[in-house]
């Protein structure tokens, strides 16, 4: 589906994601208009869906982010459902992942200080449905982000 | 920097979802101007709270079927050097992201693979060898929702 061409593009492109596509053009030694229907057609597939901007949530007095893994009482049917249909409506909650594996689910929770987070956690968290256990991963530096795939 | 606006919250909602729009296209339905909006732009950059650019891409639809998270628990703590690690975890391309955390694993890590056993390849020849990886557990994402956070 995708040639050398275009992988190299998007190796340029991942790297900086602020490019014009003159300047990733120049640096993968195609044509801009190459580049560009190249870029198009990518998006078009599916494969390139956006460029969108990192929010750094301390910045903005976000200080604690804390990971909660979370294991789900599976004996009720629709565990997942109604426990991912109430996390949702909590705001601090900026990221839910499920998995296969030892941990059902885990949520990012971001917070203004421990105090804060202590009253989401209890308020907000402990009463969300068929939590069977909680295991929290207290985030203190991300050392890398780039989250770029080995193209 | 003076607190967010309700325009400015609404500004980085949308640029989060979608940053490739244009200032004369997110001003519209803003309904501030194209300059106004740019303004705007460049002042959350200003203040950091726009951290930066992230090119989103399908990694399923470039053959990256499988995502792995991975608790790491260094051995003999405090005789290997934490940089040490770091450097050596964050050089490998299959790692998206490194996180440092307090809890019951040290580092959570971010894996990509073409599938299990690419996987497999990567946890054996590269995580396993790494300067002080101890205590390894593995949760393969089955599904991920960014939300917008309390903006």
């Amino acid at each position: 589906m995708l040639d050398d061409e275009d992988r190299r593009i998007l190796r340029y492109w991942q790297e900086e994601p602020t490019l014009t596509h003159a300047e990733l053009a120049q640096r993968a030694g195609l044509t801009t208009g190459r580049t560009t229907r190249r870029i198009a057609r990518m998006q078009d597939l599916g494969v390139v869906q956006g460029v969108g901007v990192v929010i750094d949530w301390a910045a903005l007095g976000y200080a604690v982010e804390v990971s909660l893994r979370i294991t789900l009482d599976k004996t009720q049917g629709n565990a997942f459902d109604s426990f991912m249909a109430q996390a949702r409506k909590v705001p601090e909650v900026i990221e839910i992942q499920t998995f296969l594996g030892r941990v059902d689910v885990r949520l990012s929770i971001i917070a203004r200080d421990m105090a804060h987070y202590q009253q989401i956690y209890r308020s907000r968290i402990l009463t969300l449905p068929h939590i069977s256990e909680i295991e929290a991963l207290m985030h203190v530096a991300r050392i890398k982000t780039s989250e770029g795939l080995p193209l | 920097m003076t607190p967010l606006d309700d325009i400015d919250t609404r500004l980085l909602r949308a640029l989060s979802m979608d940053a490739g729009q244009s200032a004369g296209a997110l001003g519209r339905v803003l309904g501030l101007s194209q300059p106004a909006t740019w303004r705007r732009i460049r002042r959350l950059e200003e203040a950091g709270i726009i951290h930066g650019r992230m090119l989103r891409l399908d990694a399923e639809k470039l053959g990256f079927g499988v995502t792995v998270f991975l608790g790491v628990k260094l051995a003999l703590r405090g005789r290997v050097s934490l940089e040490d690690f770091e450097r050596a975890v964050s050089a490998i391309p299959e790692v998206q992201t490194v996180e440092h955390v307090l809890g019951l694993y040290d580092y959570r890590l971010r894996v990509v693979a073409r599938d299990l056993s690419d996987f497999e390849r990567v946890l054996r020849r590269r995580i396993m060898t790494l300067p002080g990886a101890g205590d390894v557990e593995a949760n393969v994402l089955l599904s991920e929702e960014r939300l917008a956070g309390p903006l």
